[in-house]
């Protein structure tokens, strides 16, 4: 056991027991997994993913590269860090990468073939065969965890946030700025990742005011929990910032809450950075064994925890941060062997050693390594050259300075730029709203680091134009100044030093890659894959740039730095999903119908604009083509009936309404007389096919447009980019009906019987023409009834209050029984739409289609001075040439419908001789003219009427005869009835 | 060029590694070149591979602004296809499939080029139209692309798991087979090597400032490394198109828009094909050697220059990825990125001659990863004969001013 | 996610607007006077610029209005141009 009999921050009186690879072990409420796992002896956590090299517990940390595990309860979960999990009751985690465990792995016989797999081997072998071949193997042993059995039941959500002042980071630095941002009245929000705010002074030894850091912590904590316009957030993680200071933060847990995670859009006037530094560990040979830690780590746990990460140990820095450790570890009852310390000349600092009689060798370096699954002895050698010594010790303490945590900061584009005197990237300029305080600057001092808080939160309500808040920095009792003189690698000894752990990645690596002439760290990055792992090398980046610095000759400075991506901290996609789950992903739209279209058994189908309609109705024992065509035939020979409510419908008023038809429609406008419609066709500027429909005029100076469900956005947007960007001078208003009046569509020989029946004061006779629209009564509802025709027969357009609708349609199908009146769904209406060889512009549109290739040149006036798309219609006519054509198809076979999207090729081809005519584009057995019809478009085809194609289906190649595109009634009469 | 092989590998081993030779040179820049290529991602070093192997042309130079790769070609998401709805589209991606398929062995350097194929989910009948378009003319030229049921869905995706109340239930899929996943910053590094190898010289951190000419035609380009004079400039700089065409004083059809792609931490093998969810929107996933689910959506909605992407579309797009796979709900997002996608008006490649002779342009559009080694083949071949290669025939700018547009589905196109 | 500033309505989430590209972009006043190079070059090309650039914004989900701003393409800056509104 190696917990220490007092201290920490841990619940002696809240045991809890978990598992770790099946065996039982106990910890403490306050615990992590990590802390639970040392303090129980557990040396080896996992196995490396190239080497399987044994490994331990690096830091206490978010920026943890090894202690990586499989969490099987309370849910199973892959790649958590285990210093970042709190301890639970019944936790139960694996080790990953290790077979049959981790103690005893089979691919450790990896490290064996170490020499034959250097970084990039495989850009240089397996080329005998395909990759495939090579892949099935080589896949098996990457990846880390595995993706959970059963999918996670818990639930997510996401919040929107406003604030001034937020604030990352509840250590010393954004305690202070959150207190002086607070203090001034702003809005104030305070992030923390951890269970309790403090950061690094929860396991310094500095005193704040006479007294240790706790009491100051609990003074701000509690004045700023008093204050009602600051919130401060535990366990939630800012992982990164956005355009315009957008923050996305993920809470973990939310107290009170049924949510596993949440996460916060935080739109933040001005953010603090107060995200400190992580400490990164010093490369030489075998630099990781278990029971090599981050010095900063060891204390963390003693002081923290109250573990012992080792019994015996010996420090290795190069800075003057690890003497408190040791001094820390020491005061603690844990025998420190030795300070290895690489400077020559260390400071103040040493008498925190000498004071304990714990000895300090300068100019020295630890070389390597004893010991496999635990440090046994550290090998220390001058640093100048000299034998190696062994110094025997369970836990080797590594300190290689400090990397401030500018993740954030460069998430902005700003780019940080070299500190020699810290050996570390700092912030270079700061963003206009965005600054970074404390640590995270490249300020290591506990004093300077409060300062450093105060005036970042001063400063940002200063900049909001609030007063500066009246604060005095207290009296800071703290450790030796920070120094230090990098040591990015130490030469020598024959063990594997390594730079990145968690990918395996060496010196030797970095070496190969600079030899093969990769000199970016761009390159050596993606080459080595070093700081590409799951931690993204938040501890070994900078000796990654040390070590290309040292083989270029050049400072790190020069060699720079790779991009810091978002997220700072893997974040999961649970909380990133949210609450849209299921339906909820893209709501469906619905009619005043949809209700009794379900109940009535309709076979719903997607239609556009997010709108389910019914896609056909069938009866008891019915397939879909029968019911199709009983629907069909009752159309042509009775009456049916459709709810057209999805359908887009726009009132224009305003007085140049018709000015506006004259541009979006190709044909004449400006003479139509009140209560008339007319069908128009709308282009796009580059000519194409936009889409049709029909406009009434209501009055003088009001029409009501109606167009396709799924182009009623785009319509919308046409008019109005039209309206407010290029006509800005005329005088429309458009607004969008579409939701306010449904539509019932009564339509067949028998429409005018079935709307004299319900009950109507609108005269149904043939003085109600085609393209005529009247108001009235229907079923005793205020309707207005226009008489368009999508199905090419006589029919009705009911349009009543969206609040009437279902009403009026029960009505309509008690009043149609006498002529059996048949509700009719969407594919239906393809049908009948194709026997009419009615273009639909989003279907034989095809963005290439132009107004001539869809046949409708009929309804293009070229001698309108202007219209939207006549220009390049007018470049297409001039150019000629070849362009596909809307046809109509007659298939050979009167059995079979071919598919819609079979390509057409010239009569006598084969589908071996490619020689692409077009395609179909709709297709249907028409019950009608009982065959099978297409509508298609094919090259030239206005001038192939009669010629035979072919079919080329995936299923089945048929001839087909190219007609007109007319199938049905082509004067138009019935709808004209 | 000292060629790869196990054996190479295994004779470094017994040296420590120490004896490899550099991939490329970092030579001086000559005062003149034959051509001169603008842009040292995957395009353009292939296009200058392609100028020495094909055409006998190595006094040839590749100008990269920074790092080779380190544009779209380090930030796509390694897949290439050839399901294109376009008799344009399908001969030209499926040349792009077949070089790919033989690049590793020619340039001697492993693309692992990994034959994974991909599942594209039908979840409305607008889609299984479009996709019978595609599958039949596809089939014209000989690409597979078939129509599977929710069985054999299950087969190839053991963890497909779509929810019961899914608001687009998944009716069925079409498949490709011979959709493949290539390790991307390979082929840049494998292009170099091999173009090195023929004498073509590769200038890093060497930024061309400016196209000068004399009486309409090119006469060389000013660089920060100064003015090296050229007849023939080949322009392949996905996402600064534009600026780099106003140089020689030409407007483009593009609009240079982020693209955004993302990676979760690595886990073991789960999913071996790419999946793409909710065509409309274009959710795509897949799963890399290196155990990363990698995926993607369509572009952020504006145009940008920054290498930045929108959080909503990662959002959006999760959710899709969730509904279908509700496993990787405790997976977690690792890094996300963005690219900048030059993207014509039409959504096809540019390989084209330009108003400027001697002035070659090639914009990859959306699909430029898939398209590298066709892209790469056919503009070397423009630039050596200024004729366009039979397979690229169709997508120069004059099919802008005749109006003949080769529309590729999903692309929005009424600016 | 952009915020952006409606002159009517105050500054946005970007996804409450759709962004209707660049503003110098002008409908020639009679397109059947124009040359074809003219007309194509309108139709398709862009300037596409790099840096503060004139552009378009509906908010769709808001106001309804069509306003223009500048936007820097590279920064993502922002500086409204009030003298263009309705």
């Amino acid at each position: 056991m190696r917990r220490l009999a007092s201290g920490g921050d841990i619940d002696r009186n809240r045991p809890l027991t978990f598992r770790f690879d099946g065996r039982r072990y106990q910890g403490y409420a306050g615990d992590t997994l990590a802390s639970a796992l040392l303090a129980a002896g557990v040396d080896v956590i996992g196995r490396s993913f190239k080497y399987h090299r044994p490994r331990g517990i690096l830091s206490a940390g978010v920026e943890e590269t090894n202690a990586i595990v499989q969490v099987t309860a309370p849910f199973e979960e892959p790649n958590v860090r285990a210093t970042m999990l709190p301890l639970v009751d019944g936790l139960d985690a694996r080790s990953v990468n290790c077979w049959p465990g981790r103690r005893f792995d089979v691919g450790a016989l990896n490290g064996l073939l170490a020499p034959l797999i250097p970084a990039g081997f495989y850009y240089k072998t397996f080329l005998w065969r395909r990759w495939d071949f090579y892949a099935r193997y080589i896949r098996r042993m990457a990846g880390l965890g595995k993706t959970p059995a059963v999918a996670e039941p818990g639930r997510y959500e996401r919040v929107h946030h406003h604030v001034d002042v937020l604030i990352i980071g509840a250590g010393a630095a954004g305690l202070a700025a959150a207190l002086a941002a607070a203090r001034s009245g702003a809005r104030t929000m305070l992030l923390d990742d951890g269970v309790a705010p403090g950061g690094q002074l929860l396991s310094g030894g500095a005193q704040i005011d006479g007294a240790g850091a706790a009491n100051w912590i609990g003074a701000v904590t509690a004045e700023l929990d008093g204050l009602d316009n600051a919130t401060r957030l535990a366990r939630t993680v800012a992982t990164g910032v956005y355009d315009h200071n957008l923050v996305i933060a993920v809470e973990e847990a939310p107290e009170q809450s049924w949510v596993r995670e949440r996460l916060w859009h935080i739109r933040a006037a001005r953010v603090v950075l107060a995200s400190g530094a992580v400490e990164r560990p010093l490369v030489f040979p075998d630099n990781d064994r278990p029971g090599v830690m981050l010095a900063g780590a060891a204390t963390a746990y003693v002081k923290r925890f109250a573990v012992a990460p080792g019994w015996r140990a010996v420090y290795f820095t190069n800075n003057a941060s690890a003497y408190a450790g040791a001094a820390a570890l020491h005061d603690a009852g844990i025998e420190v062997a030795a300070v290895i310390d690489s400077r020559a000349d260390p400071g103040a600092e040493i008498e925190l050693a000498c004071s304990r009689g714990i000895e300090v060798r300068t100019a020295h370096a630890v070389v390597g390594v004893d010991g496999r699954s635990r440090v046994r002895r550290a090998m220390v050698a001058p640093l100048r050259g000299g034998r190696p010594a062994p110094v025997d010790a369970d836990l080797l303490g590594v300190s290689g300075g400090f990397n401030p945590l500018v993740h954030l900061y460069s998430h902005t584009g700003a780019r940080p730029v070299y500190d020699d005197r810290l050996a570390a990237f700092v912030p270079g300029d700061m963003p206009p709203t965005l600054d970074v305080a404390g640590a995270a600057r490249g300020i290591f001092d506990t004093a300077g680091v409060i300062k450093d808080g105060f005036r970042a939160g001063a400063d940002a309500v200063h900049s909001l134009g609030l007063e500066r808040p009246e604060i005095d920095a207290p009296p800071v009792d703290d450790g030796p100044s920070f120094a230090i003189e990098p040591l990015w690698t130490v030469k020598g000894g024959r063990g594997k030093a390594f730079v990145d752990y968690q990918n395996d990645v060496t010196l030797d690596d970095i070496a190969l890659a600079h030899r093969e002439n990769f000199r970016s760290i761009e390159h050596i990055k993606r080459y080595t894959t070093a700081g590409m792992a799951t931690d993204q090398g938040k501890t070994g980046n900078p000796n990654v740039i040390g070590a290309v610095a040292e083989l270029a000759g050049a400072t790190a400075g020069e060699t720079g730095t790779t991009t810091f991506r978002p997220p700072y901290r893997p974040v999961s996609f649970g909380v990133i999903g949210g609450m849209e789950r299921g339906q909820l992903i893209i709501p469906a739209r619905t009619t005043p119908i949809t209700a009794w279209n379900k109940a009535h058994g309709a076979a719903m189908n997607e239609a556009g604009a997010n709108f389910r309609r019914p896609f056909y109705y069938p009866r008891p024992g019915e397939s879909m083509a029968d019911a199709v065509r009983r629907e069909a035939l009752a159309v042509r020979n009775g009456v049916g009936i459709y709810d057209g409510t999805p359908l887009g419908k726009f009132e224009l008023h305003g007085r140049d309404v018709p000015v506006l038809l004259e541009l979006v429609y190709t044909n004449r406008w400006h003479d139509l007389a009140v209560g008339r419609g007319r069908y128009g066709l709308m282009l796009r500027e580059d000519g194409r096919l936009l889409d049709d429909g029909v406009t009434f005029r209501l009055d003088d100076d009001r029409y009501l447009m109606s167009c396709g469900t799924g182009a009623a956005f785009t319509v919308l947007t046409h008019l109005e980019r039209a309206l407010q960007t290029e006509w800005r001078h005329l005088k429309v208003f458009v607004i969008n009906v579409s939701a306010q009046w449904a539509n019932l569509c009564v339509c067949g020989p028998r429409a005018r019987e079935v709307l004299a029946a319900v009950g109507t004061d609108i005269d149904l006779s043939p003085t109600f023409r085609f393209m005529d629209f009247r108001r009235g009564r229907v079923a005793g509802v205020e309707a207005r009834v226009a008489r368009v025709s999508y199905t090419g027969e006589l029919s009705f357009e009911v349009n009543v209050r969206r609040r009437h609708a279902r009403e009026v349609w029960e009505a309509l199908m008690a009043a149609g029984a006498a002529w059996d009146i048949t509700p009719i769904g969407s594919e239906t209406s393809g049908v009948l739409r194709i026997e009419k060889g009615f273009v639909a512009p989003g279907i034989e549109g095809d963005n290439i289609t132009n107004a001539d290739d869809a046949g409708m040149s009929w309804i293009v006036d070229m001698s309108k001075k202007d219209f939207i798309g006549r220009r390049s219609l007018e470049r297409d006519r001039k150019l000629g040439g070849e362009r596909q054509h809307v046809v109509g198809l007659l298939p050979d076979d009167p059995a079979f419908v071919v598919a819609e999207g079979s390509a057409l090729l010239q009569s006598g081809d084969h589908a071996d001789t490619p020689n692409f005519q077009g395609h179909v584009t709709a297709s249907c057995f028409s019950p009608t003219l009982d065959r099978p019809i297409a509508l298609a478009l094919l090259k030239n085809g206005h001038h192939r009427h009669g010629e035979r194609v072919v079919v080329s289906g995936l299923q089945r190649t048929v001839g087909a005869e190219v007609t007109r595109p007319v199938f049905y009634d082509p004067t138009g009469a019935r709808m004209r009835a | 060029m000292k060629r790869f092989s196990f054996f190479a590998l295994a004779r470094n081993a017994l040296t420590g590694h120490r004896n490899w030779a550099q991939m490329w040179r970092s030579p001086e820049p000559r005062r003149e070149y034959d051509a001169v290529i603008i842009g040292g991602g995957g395009h353009g070093l292939g296009t200058a591979y392609y100028l020495a192997r094909n055409h006998g042309m190595s006094n040839v130079a590749v100008f990269e602004k920074g790092w080779l790769g380190g544009g779209n070609t380090g930030r796509n998401t390694m897949t290439v296809r050839s399901n294109f709805l376009r008799e344009e589209s399908v001969p030209f991606h499926e040349k792009s499939l077949d070089l790919y398929q033989g690049l590793s062995r020619e340039l001697n350097f492993n693309l692992m080029v990994s034959e994974r194929g991909m599942i594209t989910f039908i979840q409305s009948s607008a889609v299984n139209r479009i996709a019978l378009q595609m599958a039949n003319t596809m089939h014209i030229y000989g690409a597979e692309y078939r129509m599977i049921g929710l069985d054999e869905v299950r087969r190839r995706i053991p963890i497909f798991d779509p929810s019961p109340d899914m608001r687009l239930p998944i009716t069925g899929a079409v498949y490709q087979p011979r959709a493949s996943m290539v390790r991307h910053d390979a082929v840049a590094w494998g292009f170099a090597r091999g173009a090195d190898a023929r004498g073509v010289d590769i200038i890093q951190n060497c930024e061309v400032t400016g196209i000068r000419r004399d009486g309409g035609r090119i006469t060389g380009v000013e660089t920060n490394r100064g003015f090296i004079a050229t007849p023939r400039v080949g322009m392949a700089v996905a996402g600064h198109g534009s600026v780099v065409a106003a140089m020689a004083g030409i407007r483009l059809p593009i609009v240079t828009q982020p693209l955004q792609a993302w990676v979760s931490e690595p886990i073991k093998p789960i999913l071996d094909e790419i999946v793409v969810i909710r065509s409309y929107y274009g959710t795509y996933l897949m799963q890399s050697d290196k155990g990363e689910i990698v995926i993607g959506q369509g572009c952020d909605p504006y145009p940008s220059y920054a290498q930045r992407g929108t959080f909503p579309i990662i959002e959006d797009a999760t959710t899709a990825m969730l509904e279908v796979f509700p496993r990787f709900r405790r997976l977690r997002l690792l890094r996300h990125w963005a690219g900048m996608l030059d993207m014509p008006y039409d959504g096809s490649p540019i390989i084209s001659r330009t108003d400027v002779p001697g002035f070659y342009v090639d914009v990859a559009g959306s699909g430029g990863f898939k398209t590298t080694p066709a892209a790469a083949y056919t503009f070397a071949h423009l630039i050596a004969r200024d004729e366009p290669h039979p397979l690229a025939a169709r997508l120069g700018l004059d099919r802008f001013s005749s109006g003949r547009l080769v529309q590729e589905g999903g692309v929005s196109a009424n600016r | 996610m952009l915020l952006i500033p409606c002159p009517w309505c105050g500054a946005c989430n970007e996804n409450e607007f759709i962004c209707g590209g660049e503003s110098d972009r002008k409908r020639p006043t009679d397109p059947a006077a124009v040359d074809d190079k003219t007309w194509t070059d309108y139709l398709y090309n862009s300037t596409n610029h790099k840096g503060m650039t004139g552009e378009w914004w509906w908010h769709v989900h808001g106001c309804g209005k069509w306003f223009t701003i500048r936007r820097d393409t590279v920064t993502h800056c922002i500086e409204s141009a009030p003298g263009d509104q309705t």
